[in-house]
């Protein structure tokens, strides 16, 4: 055996390739059962190329310092009882929303990556998405570590997981995850490492992060930051995948350019949660969502898709609405949240007069004309003592599951609804873009678990409301959630501030 | 042209790593945002081994970038000696 230290290409070869063999007994193709299922041509899986080179040796070293950096900030954010620093309470929620929502998706995502870390003919995309699945994994465990801080003083944080699967609007994450690890394992490759994570992730990982910092939350800062590091390999794989498919046979350019329209549109449906987020739960703002959606995905994305054009594929169907979009959905999402803030597992508030003047700023052609007057409309019916919830269930919008309250983003007053029919039966959409992915494969979306439809099915407990979120979803009423003004949490977050 | 783009995590090793890239990519623009510095170029922008062991004073693996690295955009072309964001 040669003594001499191998440099990163051999050692990248020797522990990939070199980890592939021949079957003397079996047919490959029966090894690999689903590579052929989506009508994807494979010629030749030996040019698949990762550009970090990154072998198991290496990605063990760096984890594992990177591991330790982030454990010592978590440490000192628990000892110096951190969670007393953020800037305000209203902050904390953002945390609820992210633990319940976003965090078991990393858990999906491991689960996803193990999966078609199998299917591959290729031993470099399988070493790929082994290493990510061991991410994903990273990403679950440091994100419920960090965030369990908060679950020993504020309320909504008890029982995440149980939420997760039932909670209506966490369906929203859920069945994006579910839809893509139904899917056959290219699709499961673009929709998730390129289309949500070369595409979109950034805006979760990057200026919310930096927003989390901004107010004094560094063990929140610091496992996105710290999975976003690791995204950003993901990022790479994302990008290879779609080019190395492209490239590989031209009857591949048509199934990925609809595979990338279907998961951009879901994507940015997703990411209205993260709008709001931005938006209206952080304290102290870093950039507005329109900001952020203009660097990360208009400025970036455009990059991208100018360079993937010489393979003949388009910017994603729908990305003329987005355009408009980015003006509105941080404040319908939010107004959403407040009408329907006795069924959510966090709290809610109108925006201060500081908060509405930062909207007006940011949103100059459309918060006044739009949004401005609906918050001045709600502060002064909670002034009467008539805080409106909204009464009834929502319907909400067969593919993104999102209840039907988003407007027709050229006509703000008007809300968006799309209907078609299948076998007989009607289904409703919130935007042409989930019209259409439901068009592409009803038969999927048929089987979609929609929260209110099961509610009224009586599969949620119940019959009531109140039934439903205590015996069902786990929140308790009046503590879990209602406006954060008069809330539990804000008692103590005065007690401990000295504040009346 | 394009922008591609590195954002670090805003620490000790970050400081040298930085001034590094600006000394190789004289045009590339740096914005400070909290807890991260977000560096962007025009087509093209490197990262070189030797002129960050140069600043730190000290070996530096160029993997080691990953330990500050939050995110990036473009095309990536890694060897030992350097490393390479750019759009085709």
């Amino acid at each position: 055996m040669s003594t001499q230290k191998m440099n990163l290409t051999e050692r990248y070869r020797a522990l990939t390739r070199d980890l592939d063999w021949d079957y003397s007994y079996a047919d490959r193709k029966e090894a690999f059962p689903y590579e052929d299922f989506e009508g994807i041509k494979i010629t030749d899986w030996s040019k698949w190329e990762d550009p970090f080179r990154l072998t198991m040796d290496a990605y063990w070293k760096y984890q594992a310092e990177k591991e330790k950096k982030l454990y010592a900030i978590f440490d000192a954010f628990a000892q110096n009882n951190a969670h007393l620093n953020v800037a305000d309470v209203r902050y904390v929620n953002a945390i609820k929303l992210f633990l319940t929502g976003v965090t078991p998706l990393e858990y999906q995502a491991y689960q996803g990556y193990a999966h078609v870390g199998r299917q591959f003919g290729g031993a470099g995309a399988r070493v790929a998405c082994q290493m990510q699945c061991i991410d994903e994994l990273r990403h679950v465990q440091t994100q419920i570590h960090a965030m369990s801080h908060y679950n020993k003083f504020f309320d909504g944080f008890q029982d995440w997981s149980h939420m997760h699967d039932r909670v209506w609007y966490l369906s929203v994450p859920k069945s994006f995850f579910e839809d893509a690890r139904t899917a056959g394992p290219f699709e499961f490759l673009v929709a998730i490492s390129f289309s949500f994570e070369y595409v979109l992730t950034n805006l979760l990982f990057v200026p919310f992060m930096s927003g989390a910092a901004h107010n004094g939350d560094m063990a929140t800062c610091t496992f996105g930051f710290s999975a976003q590091s690791d995204e950003a390999r993901h990022m790479t794989l994302g990008l290879e995948i779609v080019k190395f498919l492209l490239e590989q046979h031209e009857d591949n350019v048509p199934i990925v350019q609809k595979w990338i329209d279907k998961w951009f549109w879901r994507g940015t449906r997703l990411l209205s949660l993260v709008a709001m987020m931005m938006d209206y739960m952080l304290p102290n703002k870093v950039m507005s969502w329109k900001e952020a959606w203009e660097v990360y995905f208009e400025e970036a994305g455009g990059a991208l898709f100018k360079d993937l054009a010489r393979y003949g594929i388009k910017m994603p169907e729908f990305v003329k609405t987005t355009e408009k979009e980015k003006e509105h959905v941080s404040h319908q999402a939010w107004w959403i949240f407040y009408n329907y803030n006795h069924a959510a597992a966090f709290h809610t508030w109108i925006p201060s007069d500081e908060e509405l003047d930062w909207l007006s700023a940011k949103y100059p052609d459309t918060f006044d004309k739009y949004y401005r007057p609906r918050w001045e409309l709600a502060r002064k019916l909670e002034a009467e003592g008539k805080r409106f919830y909204t009464a009834g269930l929502p319907q909400l919008c067969q593919t993104c599951q999102i209840p039907m309250a988003f407007t027709e983003m050229s006509d703000p007053e008007q809300i968006c609804y799309r209907l078609s029919e299948y076998e007989g039966e009607k289904y409703h959409f919130c935007s042409d873009g989930c019209q259409h992915v439901f068009d592409q494969e009803p038969e999927k979306f048929v089987q979609a678990w929609l929260p209110v439809h099961q509610i009224f099915q009586g599969n949620c407990g119940g019959p009531s409301v109140e039934e439903i979120l205590t015996d069902y979803y786990n929140i308790t009423l009046g503590q879990d959630n209602l406006d954060l003004k008069g809330s539990p949490d804000e008692e103590r977050w005065k007690k401990w501030k000295k504040v009346s | 042209m394009s922008k591609v783009y590195i954002a670090l995590q805003d620490n000790d090793d970050a400081r040298y790593i930085v001034e590094a890239i600006e000394d190789d990519n004289p045009d590339a623009v740096i914005q400070r945002q909290p807890a991260m510095i977000r560096i962007e170029n025009s087509g093209r922008l490197v990262i070189r081994k030797a002129s960050v062991e140069d600043k730190m004073g000290r070996d530096w693996e160029l993997q080691e970038l990953h330990l500050s690295l939050i995110t990036l955009g473009g095309n990536v072309s890694e060897d030992e000696d350097e490393m390479v964001l750019h759009w085709n």
